[in-house]
């Protein structure tokens, strides 16, 4: 039984390291991917740094100050209340990155455990969870997240919470899909013949071989979760703290200035744009380096 | 193909009871007290409760209400709205149209550029066209349909005067809501109305439209490059067939399928991010009044407007299906 242990077992642990390996030296050769990991990078400094770098509290108007345009004073303008737009777009930055990682996460978390149950047991479980999974995705995404938000109430954590309820069924599907592939491959039917228990063969050996889709998803639905969250905050489902500085917030207290200060919407508009945009550079770099078949 | 559609319409039947099951909890749980305290928010008063409570039934034991529940819906009795006490069936009747109208806009907005674009990328292959392509694509999936849509109406509405920013069509103007379809309401009006109508359609048309023209921009140029590389393109050639033959009939007939199954789900997420242009563009549809409806407590409105929204969904991810079968011999539904 030695022999079968060591074929089986080696060459995963091998080729595992060599797949990480690989996928960073692409990635890291990956130009689009570098100017998308630049970007998240300089949206964590601010973010990190913004009690250091804001010029100004971004929770204090002067009202005599409201509605200035961009200057040397003040970087970005301020808004109706004499608040510094920059140092609050630099906070923004502290909420929107937060809550759209962290919700991420929580639909992965609560996505891996539904998918490996699914994927793993197989039969009546499998078929009772994917039906769950179908009336969650029988709703619109957004949708969704609106309605466990009104549903929740406001705050950060309830944002989170729905907006990474409304990811689940998404990395569930996902999950459970790689694993049904995999759950008849050569390694995994080593595995049960040398009389590994089921909960073992599905976290030693089946997850790690499943979650590289989910790395690349997850990292994808970080945009999306970010523009979901300014979603929410715009449609005045955010926080609900309006000296909390949230981008969508921001945008939705700014349209009647349309005319007279468009700079209000320009700025946090623009820094949902470019973390949007880093984070899906990023994740296709992601995706290039961890399937190289799909570059062309 | 019969049989297949009778099967997915009864797999529908069990996800359809678990929604009601989950949207009637909704209402049921809702945090505050209890459904009556929830709609009623700051202005509950102990008889307004009790009011409520009783002609909603909500002080009936659970089973009971959910039988009641879903004894309506299955008359088509979705309930009313607190706030104008209209039947939300009724209102949704006069607002869909509008929404419809939009999410059609998008979609012909989205194809009609997408699918040009991404064919351009494919057939020049890691060019500069390539790249500027692929750029406003990432700016397409990037940016949230409200940021465009401000933007689009600060440039194109505020400087440049150009279109409108606001509504569907000029309130000026002597139209009659017929079909509530605003551009063929406006033709039946007659005077060249329609022109407003649709110039009203233009910007939020593309602010909805921008993810799924990203979507199907690089959908296209990943399906025509992979065609482009089969064995029968290259014999198509090899036959001297013209190149615009080759593309027409050998790649592009091709490239669709992977196409239909992306618009077929685009769909879907149109009508949710409509929930988002409906507001920054005052447009008077359903996405509108879902949000209202939440800022107003009108928990009723929003319980049948998200069932609403899944069956329409489900109704048109099974479209694409049965389409699918019909542009592609190779799958046999059985």
């Amino acid at each position: 039984m030695a022999t079968p242990t060591g074929l089986a077992i080696a060459p995963t642990a091998r080729a595992s390291r060599g797949l990480w390996h690989d996928a960073l030296r692409r990635l890291l050769r990956n130009g689009p991917a570098l100017i998308g990991l630049f970007f998240i990078t300089v949206f964590v400094a601010g973010a990190i740094l913004a009690p250091y770098i804001s010029p100004y509290d971004p929770t204090i108007g002067v009202l005599s100050d409201h509605l200035q345009g961009p200057s040397l004073t003040h970087l970005m303008g301020t808004d109706k209340q004499g608040m510094d737009e920059f140092s609050r777009v630099l906070y923004g930055a502290r909420i929107s990155l937060t809550v759209g990682v962290v919700a991420v996460m929580f639909g992965l978390i609560g996505g891996i455990i539904v998918g490996a149950i699914a994927g793993g047991a197989g039969g009546v479980v499998d078929g009772v969870l994917m039906r769950v999974i179908d009336v969650l995705l029988a709703v619109p995404g957004i949708l969704l997240a609106i309605g466990l938000v009104a549903w929740l109430g406001h705050g950060e954590i309830q944002i989170m919470l729905a907006v990474g309820i409304s990811y689940s069924p998404m990395f569930a599907r996902l999950l459970r899909g790689s694993l049904l592939a995999i759950r008849e491959s050569d390694y995994v039917i080593a595995a049960r013949s040398m009389g590994a228990s089921p909960v073992r063969i599905l976290v030693r050996h089946m997850l790690p071989n499943a979650m590289t889709p989910l790395i690349v998803q997850a990292t994808l639905a970080a945009a999306t979760a970010i523009i979901d969250v300014a979603g929410l905050g715009f449609l005045g489902l955010g926080p609900g703290d309006p000296r909390i500085a949230e981008w969508g917030e921001m945008l939705t207290d700014s349209r009647s200035f349309l005319q007279s200060a468009p700079y209000l919407i320009l700025f946090p508009g623009a820094a949902i744009v470019i973390s949007a945009i880093g984070f899906n550079l990023l994740g296709d770099g992601l995706r290039e380096a961890l399937d190289p078949r799909l570059k062309r | 193909m019969a049989r297949f559609i009778i099967r997915r319409l009864l797999v529908a039947i069990p996800v359809l009871f678990g929604l009601s099951v989950i949207l009637f909890l909704f209402l049921r749980l809702l945090p505050g007290g209890g459904p009556a305290e929830a709609i009623l928010g700051q202005h509950a008063t102990p008889q307004l409760v009790a009011q409520i409570s009783a002609t909603e039934g909500f002080d009936k034991p659970l089973y009971e209400q959910y039988l009641t529940y879903i004894g309506r819906l299955l008359h088509g009795d979705m309930g009313s709205s607190f706030i104008d006490g209209r039947q939300v069936a009724d209102t949704f009747l006069i607002r869909f149209p509008g929404t419809l109208e939009l999410t059609m806009g998008a979609m012909v907005f989205a194809v009609g550029l997408g699918i040009p674009l991404g064919r351009l990328a494919a057939r020049h292959p890691n060019s500069w066209i390539d790249a500027v392509v692929t750029v406003i694509s990432l700016f397409g999936i990037s940016i949230p349909v409200f940021v465009l849509g401000y933007t689009l109406a600060f440039v194109f509405g505020v400087q440049l005067h150009w279109l409108p920013t606001f509504g569907q069509i000029d309130p000026r103007l002597d139209v009659d809501p017929v079909t509530h379809f605003a551009i063929i309401d406006a033709m039946l009006a007659g005077h060249w109305y329609v022109i407003d109508a649709v110039s009203h359609l233009i910007l939020p048309s593309i602010a909805l439209g921008s993810i799924p023209l990203a979507v199907f921009t690089r959908i296209t140029r990943a399906s025509v490059i992979d065609v482009s590389n089969e064995d029968y393109v290259r014999t198509a050639r090899a036959k001297g067939l013209t190149d615009r033959r080759v593309n027409d009939r050998h790649i592009m007939r091709n490239a669709w399928l992977p196409l239909t199954t992306v618009i077929g789900l685009e769909t879907g997420a149109l009508l949710a991010g409509a929930v988002l242009t409906e507001t920054v563009f005052s447009w008077n549809g359903v996405g509108s009044w879902v949000v209202t409806s939440i800022q107003n407590h009108d928990f009723i409105v929003v319980q049948s407007l998200v069932l609403i929204f899944a069956v329409i969904f489900m109704t048109v991810n099974l479209i694409v299906d049965v389409g699918y079968a019909f542009l592609n011999p190779r799958i046999r539904y059985s």
